[in-house]
């Protein structure tokens, strides 16, 4: 693992780590040489695994609270919001730790769009990181389901039905999702039951997320190769540790505001009526992370190609390392990538305001270019883009910024140089 | 980041705005109420919860159940307070059916504070039944279960009217002004001095629907008090502690040649 052979202090310990390298293990994970050039986008991976624990540990704490059982579900929120002891802190963490969860994985994946984390040699992170943002989406969209009000209801009644677009096997595969006839007490049982399952999926997926992040390295602001260690690194320990600290007590301020001050803002209010298959909610909205792809389904005149197109969206991103053609990688140096950039982020806020609108009049117009647009970006725009830019001239190392004889934009590669 | 252009600006603008001046919607907003528990220390008053109390007990609850809540919330700090002999008497004055006993008989006794509210009907389909088709909804979490939380409640409350010109109305539906659709099967339940305050408090229809609409509220959230109040503690521990981390990270970075 690491260059240097780890050696224990104590005999013990020597005796121990021959028989499992725990210890070499942990000295690893501290002195890993980490870019010493890392802004605070970098800091989104510690947070997420903060995220990932409160989720498990408050989960954990409201399953002992919580029957899965359609009639009961509802009643037993309640009792856990008003008769468990802090069962209302509890829960407000962890319905608004899903948001937070939800804020710092979109910051971290845009991120890695920036500054191209996600190309060679770091495919293999990129991948694994997006089946645990699918693990993500799935958790999620079970949990809101487990209250039993009516968007949980309704929510899961849309969601499933999707499976119903596939030809001739739709029907039933809906049917055997469900164990039932429509959404019902088996439906809302197995998925209280696969929701406590998927964190425990993630959290394997995160060890070899970061696994395979320790293979290459991190990728850094300048997105050049770097020696390690060198002076442009600096050991995990204190350094990154005390700045992810940092970064995430700003993250706990804000989902502390969000728990104490406004816990149900993120929420949709009819989930606070009890489920009621007679009665449709006027609209059924997913969670608000999951609008801008709920917008691309309801774009579609065709339920099939709806489903098609919103599955899509998010299984070109596993496509995303080798339609990306350019050689470099932080977009600090691609000037025109830059701009597409920004575009695609205000494409995909647009089409997440569409998610949470009616599917109706200019709405849908705006949702179907919003839609042409995000798959234009990944099939058009990254593969011409990388062949035809000319960027800007790129450092040697992290310690001398910019090569001598001048960037086009100097004053912003420095800025760029992880210094915010 | 990169640097700000012009684009994006414009992008920017164009999803904050465009969407507030096309597409506004027709339905009328809430009447905002100065309420005493929204802001960051926003506590309930105790004594509107009280009349609050008294408004719901006397009127709302002969068809609006309120299942979750324990006639012994009611002396629990952060909500009505009411005394313990208080509680008492109030759960004391219900019959709460029980049993079944030794011989396997349903049997009355009276409420005591450990007791749910007692419901108005036994069943949703009984409610509806003697509700003309309606359903009165159970009243514990109402108030987060409406777009418009306690404004949207209290404008109902008072936005009973006469029907606008050409409108026909069915038999036992109502116009309101702020109703979403402005139709409602329930006839303007608070008129003046429908209620006798105890406090000596006018009973006008703004008032008790103000009262009511309090009572709601911490029915809904019967943390709120706690809730703002730990919020606010946590919220400067974690800046203080931010604080120190920060300065902390000052000094282990200075040991490098680089800024963080």
């Amino acid at each position: 693992m690491s260059e240097h052979e780890y050696k224990p202090k104590s005999k013990a310990g020597k005796w121990f780590n021959d028989r499992l390298p725990l210890l070499t293990l942990g000295a690893h994970l501290t002195d890993y040489p980490t870019p010493k050039n890392l802004n605070y986008w970098w800091t989104f991976g510690g947070i997420l695994t903060f995220c990932l624990l409160t989720q498990i540990i408050t989960g954990i704490v409201l399953a002992m609270h919580y029957v899965a059982h359609a009639d009961l579900a509802f009643a037993s929120v309640e009792h856990i919001m008003r008769d468990v002891n802090y069962g209302w802190l509890i829960r407000y963490i962890h319905s608004n730790g899903a948001s937070m969860f939800f804020l710092a994985v979109y910051i971290h994946i845009f991120r890695s769009l920036f500054y191209g984390s996600y190309k060679s040699p770091r495919e293999v992170i990129w991948i694994i990181g997006l089946m645990i943002y699918l693990l993500m989406m799935a958790a999620a969209f079970m949990g809101y389901v487990l209250p039993w009000g009516q968007m949980s209801f309704w929510g899961a009644t849309v969601i499933t039905n999707l499976f119903s677009a596939i030809p001739l096997v739709g029907d039933s595969i809906t049917t055997w999702l469900w164990g039932a006839y429509s959404v019902d007490n088996p439906t809302l049982n197995r998925f209280f039951s696969l929701h406590y399952l998927i964190p425990f999926l993630i959290l394997g997926l995160v060890v070899l997320h970061i696994w395979a992040l320790h293979v290459p390295g991190n990728n850094n602001p300048v997105g050049i190769d770097i020696k390690k260690p060198s002076k442009d690194t600096v050991p995990f320990h204190p350094y990154i540790t005390i700045k992810d600290t940092f970064a995430l007590l700003l993250f706990m301020i804000v989902f502390a505001g969000f728990v104490f001050f406004t816990p149900n803002v993120l929420g949709h209010s009819d989930n606070y009526i009890p489920a009621n298959p007679l009665v449709t909610p006027a609209h059924i909205v997913p969670e608000w992370y999951l609008l801008p792809f709920y917008a691309i389904l309801r774009s579609v005149p065709d339920k099939l190609g709806g489903v098609i197109l919103m599955f899509g969206a998010i299984f070109i991103l596993f496509v995303l390392p080798w339609l990306d053609t350019s050689k470099v990688r932080s977009a600090v140096f691609r000037p025109i990538y830059r701009q597409f950039y920004w575009i695609f982020v205000i494409d995909v806020l647009m089409l997440g305001y569409m998610g949470a609108m009616p599917a109706e009049g200019i709405y849908l117009v705006l949702a179907r270019v919003g839609t042409v647009y995000y798959f234009l970006h990944f099939i058009v725009v990254m593969p011409l883009v990388g062949l035809f830019e000319k960027t800007d001239p790129i450092p040697m190392s992290i310690s001398e910024p910019v090569l001598t004889g001048g960037g086009a934009e100097p004053s912003l590669a420095k800025k760029d140089n992880g210094k915010i | 980041m990169a640097k700000f252009n012009f684009t994006k600006i414009l992008s920017i603008l164009t999803i904050t705005f465009i969407p507030n001046t096309i597409f506004s919607a027709e339905q009328i907003d809430p009447i905002k109420v100065d309420w005493s528990f929204k802001g960051l220390t926003g506590k309930f008053d105790r004594a509107s919860l009280q009349r609050g109390f008294q408004v719901y007990k006397e009127v709302c609850s002969s068809c609006h159940s309120m299942q979750y809540l324990s006639y012994r919330n009611l002396g629990e700090p952060g909500g009505p307070e009411f005394s313990e002999a208080e509680v008492k008497a109030i759960a004391a004055s219900i019959e709460i059916e029980d049993g079944p006993d030794s011989q396997g008989e349903m049997f009355t006794r009276p409420g005591r504070p450990s007791d749910k509210f007692k419901s108005p009907y036994p069943n949703v389909n009984a409610s509806i039944a003697a509700n003309g088709g309606a359903y009165p909804p159970d009243m514990s979490v109402l108030v987060k279960a409406r777009p418009g939380g306690s404004n949207y409640i209290y404008s109902v409350l008072v936005g009973y009217e006469d029907p606008p010109a050409g409108m026909e109305l069915d038999d036992g539906v109502y116009y309101n002004k702020y109703m979403i659709g402005n139709k409602i099967k329930m006839s303007s339940p608070l008129s003046e001095g429908i209620v006798e305050y105890a406090d000596g408090t006018e009973a006008s229809v703004n008032q008790m629907a103000k009262d009511v609409t309090t009572f709601l509220s911490w029915a809904a959230e019967p943390e709120l008090e706690e809730r703002h109040r730990t919020g606010v503690k946590v919220i400067i521990y974690l800046i203080l502690l931010t604080v120190l981390v920060y300065l902390s990270m000052k000094k282990i970075w200075s040991r490098i040649d680089s800024e963080i």
